[in-house]
């Protein structure tokens, strides 16, 4: 069955059977590797080729918007709050955008997956089966794209791309002396954790040291095969 | 992470209420938190889906009916995070008596019944630390549904499981809805080895059964308010970033 949807443990008990006509690309990659520029680029390709693109992000929905923002304003400096409002975030966009667009036949594109929430709180020392089973109901991806940097690379795009801020630094965690320090120390523990995460879920890794061209290049050719198993038509 | 497998090794103590709505464990919990106030003992309350973080995002979405059972039973799981380390940890760790009216069973009875794995919920809360007592508040179904419709002009949306779909009225949803609930309830208090208490019993009689076991559980605790003797109701103090 080419269409049975793949979750990473159980599916939702009360969610419906459902054949997945779509497809599910995510994009992975630490803070600043260019993630969003590629997923643009991404979009605006699969819509030229005829193909209806659904692009979902990390802590967008309605729902959450507001919490999250509150939360990050100072108002909480717990790691176990912060990881069940991403993860109700999370679950509101998989269920109320995700799913009704795969069913219907739409590229889903996430900018970002389960595997930040998973890489991030792993870096905070959080009990890894339990995060595991938080995220159990979701969609395990056609494809998980991920966007390959060393922290060398990383820290003069960071400050050319807008400058570090407080929690791209993990400041949360005093892991250093100053913004900069503390910085170079998070994102290097994130980089080494999503780089076992990437052996562990097979991802598809894109060297993301290259020119933004050269990226998108690349990753079109790791999409291309996945497009090609298109669903046959039902009668 | 197995649920509440062990004691908290805080010098605290953590009684909490459990039972479905008309049950009187408020009522319980308020006599309960006035008699230990009155026998010299710092406590701290906190109630169920209070925190100032996702008090306004959950009344909201709960107004314009956006939930699925899952982020329901996120939003309140992200609710108790929040009291747990702010509310409930800290002033365990300070020494003080801690009251919750409902804990994390009030989301292993409500999530389930709308349609989350049992496991998943019960792994998902698996953070939490285990109560000194846990009370149920153990009453007919009948009961306790006719107390909140005789003594309620209105019911809660959400009260009645209206989100489930169980029945086109409010009443008749709301009874079935509890009703299931209760059941859920009832599987544990095995499982969690909850203390049930007959809720049909005069209100005094149930206090009296409260306050024993209490006395029982505090047996070489002994701390006591300091000499300021200022009732704690903020464990933290908020700030704003404007």
């Amino acid at each position: 069955m080419p269409n049975e949807p793949k979750y990473f443990g159980e599916s939702l008990p009360y969610l419906k059977p459902f054949e997945k006509k779509g497809k599910l690309i995510a994009i992975e990659g630490t803070d600043g590797c260019g993630r969003s520029t590629q997923v643009a680029l991404l979009k605006n390709w699969l819509e030229v080729r005829g193909y209806a693109v659904v692009e979902t992000g990390w802590a967008r929905s309605n729902l959450m918007h507001k919490s999250i923002e509150l939360a990050k304003s100072g108002n909480t400096m717990d790691r176990m709050t912060f990881t069940l409002l991403y993860a109700t975030d999370f679950a509101d966009r998989f269920e109320n955008l995700i799913i009704p667009a795969l069913r219907s036949g739409h590229i889903v594109l996430s900018d970002r997956y389960v595997f930040t929430a998973i890489a991030r709180d792993v870096v905070r020392d959080a009990d890894s089966a339990w995060i595991r089973n938080l995220f159990s109901f979701a969609l395990v991806p056609d494809v998980t794209l991920y966007m390959k940097i060393d922290i060398e690379t990383l820290i003069p795009r960071a400050i050319e791309g807008g400058g570090m801020n407080y929690w791209e630094a993990g400041m949360d965690m005093h892991m250093g002396q100053d913004l900069f320090d503390s910085f170079v120390n998070y994102q290097s523990a994130l980089i080494t954790e999503y780089n076992k995460l990437s052996k562990e879920f097979n991802f598809n890794s894109v060297d993301a040291t290259k020119s933004v061209d050269e990226i998108q290049k690349d990753i079109r050719e790791i999409v291309k095969p996945v497009l090609a198993e298109k669903p046959k038509v039902k009668k | 992470m197995k649920v509440f497998e062990k004691k908290h090794g805080y010098p605290g103590k953590l009684f909490i209420v459990e039972g479905v709505d008309g049950s009187g464990k408020s009522t319980q919990i308020d006599l309960l938190k006035k008699w230990l106030e009155s026998e010299g003992y710092s406590v701290f309350y906190t109630e169920w889906n209070s925190s100032e973080l996702v008090k306004e995002t959950t009344r909201e979405a709960k107004k314009k009916n956006l939930l699925t059972p899952t982020t329901f039973s996120l939003l309140h799981a992200t609710d108790f995070a929040d009291r747990l380390y702010y509310q409930i940890i800290p002033p365990l760790k300070a020494g003080m008596i801690v009251l919750a009216d409902r804990y994390a069973y009030t989301a292993f009875a409500r999530d389930v019944v709308r349609g989350v794995s049992p496991k998943w919920v019960r792994d998902l809360y698996s953070f939490a630390v285990k109560p000194d007592i846990s009370f149920y508040f153990d009453m007919p179904i009948q009961i306790a549904c006719e107390r909140i419709l005789s003594n309620r002009a209105e019911i809660k949306f959400h009260e009645a499981g209206m989100d489930l779909g169980l029945h086109p009225d409010v009443r008749e949803s709301f009874k079935i809805f509890q009703g299931r609930i209760m059941d859920q309830y009832k599987k544990m208090v095995e499982e969690f080895d909850l203390t049930a208490i007959d809720a049909t019993h005069e209100i005094h009689d149930q206090q009296d059964v409260v306050r024993e076991k209490v006395s029982e559980c505090l047996k070489g605790y002994s701390t006591k308010r300091t000499i300021y003797a200022k009732r704690a109701k903020v464990f933290w103090r908020k700030f704003t970033v404007s």
